[in-house]
């Protein structure tokens, strides 16, 4: 198994803790990871990036058209970050708009469910959804119960579902 | 924080070995490397690729009983001086900081190498090539080649653990501090890391003295730097350093590959993506300087073209003392910026002679730049600031608060407590040619105060500079993760330390004008402003502070408080932008339609400051109701 996903969005998002959880659910699966992630001034409301590599790979850093994933929170990053997917990969974005791509408005459903914060969440469901992800959705939501704070826990888990259940 | 592991099987020779895995950041695999190599000081000031080194020493130590001293200590030259301290008395000690950091500590690291060690002492230095968020992209191996001590440079967050326990090995087998330098791709990654359990060494403190050691007057140094020398030539033929390598299939005859740090993990990825990896001879360097001298003539000897991969100076290729080498002195590696994949996949698509593989067109997006968060108080401070002053001159600093150049409110930042000395500077220069010169507002945050802004203070007093210090004390060191400050009074680990109070140093360095107020009082930090300007000039004038006090909204665990108003933009807008030009919240949206600003209610957090910054009273707040 050898997977290389992106995470788009803008700090404060959850771009971070989406990529904390791919992690520990490729660990969890047996699987070698690494992630690569934006920290620092960056992460103030400006423009950031994650990589996840699953398998055995040396290297935490992607390659510009090597990608086989792409998730976008901000839809608009695609203009900064969609250099990253390869041609036969696949992008889930955050977007009420159809396009060369899979979308879902996953800010509006994480309203729906009480909270702007869990729209991360929504669009990996989406993606889990999707099947064909290194991770299955029964995995993601031990991972999700696992390392969700307490009081973030019970939404966590309504946008994963609102996500994986869509349509 | 790190709570998901499981139990993965290794098969070594019959036995089969259970080992826990966690996930773990660079920066944490080095934190736990540190609790694992029983070492029992650390010390370390946040920046940024390094922060979490010590937070999470301090998670991981409480899985010993034995109680480790780990402190944030005020700046990384205390910090280094506490834990090089602390070696003398044998006992294991680690220090960790950015690379700027080091600049801070280069006085104590230089003698150090001289003077040496007991315990192990290992120094982490993060550097970051870019830089993503420094002032230079500046390479610690250099300054350790400079110091005369080992360097490590670590692949990956796995390899950067295994090394903090050779580097306190090797510490204390020559008595010498070591360095582990990792980068910002190091510390940054995470990664599926085996992890030990945190040892504990049965040592107590013993201090010998040796003044001929420990205190060297110079004549003591001829005969140090002597030891020192010989050290390194014994390092330097030590066998465990020689590099490895994944040999090639013969088929390359001649030709190298040399790489080390994450270019090393980044090269390799590469050639298995180019069929290339076994067919090209590739090496790995765990020890940058000093290079293994029969690696240097195994190099020399057999290789007849050789490429260097390194971050981000030429330090591994020049010790070669080979001019055929190809690398940043040859130019096939470029001198500047990150190696990333991408540039990494041009030098190796040069260097082994291959057509380049298409990649997507880039559509040339910069992305969002960062901003101050919503109800930030230094966006409160620094639109005041500006506003006031409109003809001013604003030295600045290192922290969240650089950001407010975006306001128009910061015009330089150099390095820690450098807007105070510079404020000075600029009245200085102007005040020698008239005495009309500018207002110099200079703006500094509360950490960086304590790390930095206190001697240039009182050189400003003391040379009777008359200038505005505003201090941002917003109680945390905000921009790295919310790391606790004297004032605030709290350890590393949480209890309470002795307080050490702002007003007060600000006292005892000899300011005689001195005002305390919440930034969110937009009129009342004016008229304190104006009142300071106003003392400046006057007859007895000096150097007048004004500490802006507001704590940071994103502090660590909080809650957030329950929004109290409701901020809406009425008809009256009338689109003149000034809230979104010198106020500039991520929740002012410009609605090119109306032509008027929104506010987007999920962004705005209800501080109420925009609405002194409209012109026209278009921004209201109506309270809300309590839920």
């Amino acid at each position: 198994m050898e997977q290389q996903i992106i995470i788009s969005g803008t700090g404060g998002q959850g771009v971070l803790f989406l990529t904390r959880l791919l992690a520990e659910a490729a660990m969890q699966q047996g699987f070698d990871v690494l992630t690569a992630e934006t920290h620092g001034m960056a992460m103030r409301g400006g423009t950031v990036i994650s990589h996840v590599k699953v398998g055995s790979f040396k290297s935490p850093t992607i390659g510009r058209g090597k990608a086989d994933y792409g998730l976008f929170l901000t839809a608009s990053n695609l203009d900064v970050h969609g250099d990253f997917i390869k041609a036969s990969g696949k992008l889930f974005i955050n977007s009420d708009k159809a396009g060369d791509y899979l979308h879902i408005d996953a800010t509006t459903l994480a309203v729906q469910c009480g909270s702007q914060l869990v729209s991360n969440l929504v669009l990996l469901g989406y993606a889990v959804r999707h099947g064909s992800l290194f991770c299955g959705s029964t995995v993601m939501e031990e991972i999700i119960k696992t390392i969700s704070l307490p009081r973030h826990l019970d939404a966590n888990l309504q946008g994963f579902t609102r996500g994986l259940h869509y349509k | 924080m790190f709570t998901a592991f499981f139990m993965k099987i290794q098969e070594k020779g019959h036995i089969m070995i259970k080992k826990e895995q966690r996930i773990l950041m660079g920066n944490e695999a080095i934190g736990r490397g540190i609790c694992e190599s029983g070492c029992f000081l650390a010390a370390s000031y946040p920046g940024t690729p390094a922060s979490e080194i010590l937070a999470s020493v301090v998670e991981f130590s409480k899985e010993t009983a034995t109680g480790m001293h780990i402190e944030w200590s005020v700046n990384e030259k205390v910090a280094y001086e506490i834990a090089l301290a602390s070696s003398y008395t044998g006992k294991r000690s680690a220090v960790a900081m950015k690379q700027v950091g080091l600049n801070v500590a280069s006085d104590p690291f230089m003698r150090s190498a001289y003077i040496g060690v007991k315990g192990g002492l290992v120094l982490v230095v993060a550097d970051d090539p870019g830089p993503h968020s420094s002032q230079t992209e500046q390479d610690s191996r250099s300054f350790a080649q400079f110091a005369r001590v080992p360097v490590f440079d670590p692949a990956s967050p796995r390899e950067a653990k295994e090394m903090v326990p050779r580097a306190f090995a090797l510490s204390e087998k020559y008595e010498i501090p070591v360095m582990l330098r990792p980068t910002t791709a190091v510390c940054h990654a995470r990664q599926n890391v085996v992890c030990e359990v945190p040892r504990v060494l049965d040592r107590k403190a013993h201090f010998e003295k040796n003044p001929g050691r420990w205190v060297a007057t110079p004549n003591f140094l001829t005969n140090l730097h002597r030891l020192l020398n010989e050290k390194m030539d014994v390092i330097a033929d030590e066998e465990d350093f020689f590099p490895s390598i994944v040999a090639g299939d013969g088929s390359r005859k001649g030709e190298c590959i040399i790489a080390s740090g994450v270019a090393y993990a980044h090269t390799y990825d590469l050639l298995e993506h180019l069929g290339l990896l076994g067919k090209v001879n590739l090496y790995k360097v765990d020890m940058p300087y000093p290079l293994n001298c029969r690696f240097i003539e195994t190099i020399n000897d057999r290789y007849n073209r050789v490429l260097v991969i390194e971050e981000t100076y030429p330090v591994i290729e020049t010790q070669f003392l080979n001019r055929h080498i190809q690398g940043r002195n040859s130019g096939l590696v470029p001198n500047e910026g990150e190696l990333t994949p991408d540039v990494i996949e041009t030098v190796l698509q040069t260097f082994l002679d291959l057509t380049a593989e298409e990649r997507p067109t880039s559509t040339g997006g910069k992305g969002r730049r960062p901003t101050l968060c919503p109800g930030c108080p230094h966006r409160a401070a620094f639109y005041a600031i500006r506003d006031t002053f409109p003809e001013g001159i604003f030295p600045s600093d290192i922290g969240c608060y650089t950001l407010g150049m975006n306001l128009g409110a910061v015009d330089t930042c150099h390095c820690m407590g450098a807007g105070i000395s510079q404020a000075a500077g600029f009245y200085h220069a102007y005040a020698a040619d008239s005495d009309d010169f500018p207002t110099v507002v200079a703006t500094i945050g509360d950490s960086t105060f304590f790390h930095a802004g206190i001697p240039p203070l009182i050189n400003a007093v003391f040379t009777k500079a008359r200038i505005i210090v505003v201090i941002l004390d917003n109680s945390t060191t905000a921009m790295t993760g919310n790391q606790p400050t004297p004032q605030v009074g709290l350890l590393a680990d949480g209890t309470p330390g002795n307080q050490v109070l702002i007003p007060d140093l600000v006292g005892a360095a000899g300011v005689r004008f001195l005002r305390e107020c919440d930034p969110y009082h937009v009129d009342e930090f004016i008229g304190h402003l104006k009142e300071a300007d106003r003392y400046c000039r006057s007859e007895s004038g000096g150097v007048a502070v004004i500490i802006a006090k507001h704590p940071c909204l994103m502090g660590k665990g909080k809650e957030k408080p329950a929004q109290k108003y409701r901020v809406t933009v009425t008809e009256e807008c009338v689109g003149c932008k000034k809230c979104l030009t010198h106020f500039e919240c991520p929740a002012l949206v410009f609605d090119e339609e109306t032509k008027r600003v929104n506010i987007d209610p999920y962004t705005c957090n209800g501080c109420t400051v925009c609405l002194a910054v409209c012109p026209v009273g278009a921004i209201v707040a109506e309270e809300k109701e309590v839920e």
